[in-house]
């Protein structure tokens, strides 16, 4: 699909993209994020693991600037996020790309108009241009053959492809992907794996993918944080992943129903709980 | 007695804070370097908000100067001052009713519409992405909404006046025989271009931005759920409404209670 293997070795580096430091974050009373730390390397697909409910989505929107961490901090190409003015914050955003679990397609325009938003607000370049760069967009995921269907007419697994080339329309520095895979079937699943690593590949793009699915994860990150308990529960490559002997990762990575991770939420006593000790309800 | 201050004073702090937060979301909305692509957008919702809501403004404007000159007449009759019903009519419209009306009329029809519109959006994580892609929604969303209901209800409300002044004419004149001339000639010696229809309209425009600010508000900042649209909708109509009468009240009692 894409050649320029020289472009890639130049971009590919392993110096961080993205860090955070000493990430503190809570919700009401509830603690997220207790002391993460994560460097991100440019040019490599990062991927971000633990179980529902862990914050991985919230990490992306603190990475993102969309929310704001009690303490700590995330800096993004040596800018500090938080810090940034409302203005300069927009600037940065314009370096990235996210794909949100929805996709968010805009309702109103098309997928093509979808795809041209970004070109059309950020750049000035004439109508012609900006339908070739649409087209070679769609082209990359798949569906150049869809370009005048609203996003009511997609599928799941289609909204999620628009969204992408959406998302990578400027062409950013960054692409994060939250949950890019759940609720999908099993070809759409193949070929959105097929498209993040074609594209991190083709284009050099750092890359952070959140998600729980960990066969298909596994099978395109360069390196793995796993989050529970609002820390870094563990990070390596894949395979050291996989050896790992902490019973809190095994039993994440392996999918064992119960574990240090329980199966029940916490609750009284079973038994005095039938015999209405709680109350009526 | 302590828990009763204690969540008193919590929901004076709340309050307080979500009024600042309105503030700031208003001064951040509206001021911004216009543009092409904003004046298309602007255009668009002067469409949605105002050209929308012309049918139901123009017949209730219809129907309230109709029993206006109706009410009217079997009150001034019984004093031989029928001829001044036109006075009657076109005051009671242009300083209270149109303004009023319309911008209560304009609350439901096009508020709620706001509300319910921008609630979606941020729902279906539209705004959300917008931010991503580095489009500020205040900016690209709101502000052509905000400005759109700034000045589409001034422009209803105009209509409303007018069309509620022929259906006192059609009423008065044609229905009930008044004569035409004393309609109109009383109208014109008794009303004030700048205190009646400049005021009327002054009302309007703190109405429109009331409205249109507290229905923007209303979706961008609701609970992303289906429960909450539906509260943020209701809330829009019913604190829109409240602030119109309220407003109104203090408007009348500077313009034309001598306290000014």
């Amino acid at each position: 699909m894409f050649d320029n293997s020289g472009w890639e070795s130049e971009r590919m580096t392993d110096s961080p993209f993205v860090e955070v430091e000493g990430l503190h974050y809570s919700r009401g009373e509830t603690a997220i994020f207790r002391g993460v730390d994560m460097a991100i390397p440019r040019g490599r697909i990062t991927a971000i693991m633990g179980p529902s409910g862990t914050g991985k989505t919230t990490l992306l929107k603190l990475i993102g600037g969309q929310l704001v961490p009690d303490a700590g901090r995330v800096r993004i190409a040596g800018e500090d996020v938080h810090a940034l003015s409302r203005k300069a914050l927009f600037k940065l955003r314009r370096r990235m790309g996210m794909l949100f679990q929805s996709g968010a397609l805009f309702s109103d325009l098309d997928v093509y108009e979808n795809v041209a938003f970004p070109l059309r607000v950020h750049t000035d370049l004439p109508e012609s241009m900006i339908r070739d760069l649409v087209l070679l967009k769609l082209q990359a995921v798949g569906l150049r053959g869809a370009r005048e269907l609203t996003p009511a007419e997609l599928s799941g697994g289609m909204a999620r492809r628009v969204a992408l080339a959406r998302a990578i329309a400027l062409d950013p520095e960054l692409v994060l992907y939250d949950e890019p895979f759940v609720g999908q079937d099993p070809i759409s699943m193949g070929v959105l794996v097929q498209l993040i690593r074609r594209l991190n590949e083709a284009l050099g793009l750092t890359a952070v993918v959140v998600s729980h699915d960990i066969k298909e994860t596994l099978s395109i990150a360069d390196y793995v944080y796993v989050i529970a308990d609002g820390r870094v529960m563990a990070r390596g490559a894949p395979d050291e992943l996989d050896v790992d002997r902490d019973p809190r990762v095994r039993q994440f990575v392996h999918g064992e129903a119960d574990g240090p991770v329980p199966f029940h939420y916490p609750a009284r006593d079973f038994h005095a709980d039938l015999l209405g000790a709680g109350g009526p309800r | 007695m302590i828990e009763r201050i204690v969540r008193l004073g919590r929901w004076g702090c709340e309050t307080l804070e979500s009024l600042g937060d309105a503030g700031i979301f208003l001064v951040q909305s509206m001021f911004g370097v216009p543009s092409a692509e904003g004046f298309r957008l602007w255009l668009r919702q002067v469409h949605f908000v105002g050209v929308m809501s012309l049918a139901i403004v123009l017949v209730s404007g219809l129907f309230i100067g109709m029993v206006l000159a109706l009410q009217g007449y079997t009150i001034l009759v019984d004093f031989g001052a029928e001829d001044a019903l036109g006075q009657m009519v076109a005051l009671s419209l242009l300083r209270e009713l149109a303004p009023v009306v319309a911008a209560l009329l304009f609350a439901g029809r096009a508020g709620s519409a706001l509300t319910a519109e921008i609630g979606l959006m941020k729902a279906t994580e539209q705004l959300t992405s917008m931010e991503m892609i580095g489009v500020d929604p205040l900016r690209r969303v709101v502000a052509p909404r905000l400005w759109a209901g700034f000045v589409a209800l001034p422009l209803l409300t105009i209509g409303f006046g007018v069309v509620g002044v022929w259906g006192g004419q059609l009423v008065g004149v044609q229905w009930l025989g008044v004569f035409e001339g004393s309609y109109w000639g009383n109208m014109q010696a008794s009303v004030d271009f700048i205190a009646d229809v400049g005021n009327g309209l002054l009302k309007s425009l703190v109405f429109a931005l009331v409205v249109t600010w507290i229905a923007v508000y209303q979706g961008y900042a609701l609970v992303p759920t289906s429960e909450g649209i539906s509260r943020a909708t209701t809330r829009t109509v019913v604190y829109a409404s409240l602030a119109v009468l309220g407003l109104d009240f203090v408007l009348t009692a500077v313009m034309f209670g001598g306290l000014s």
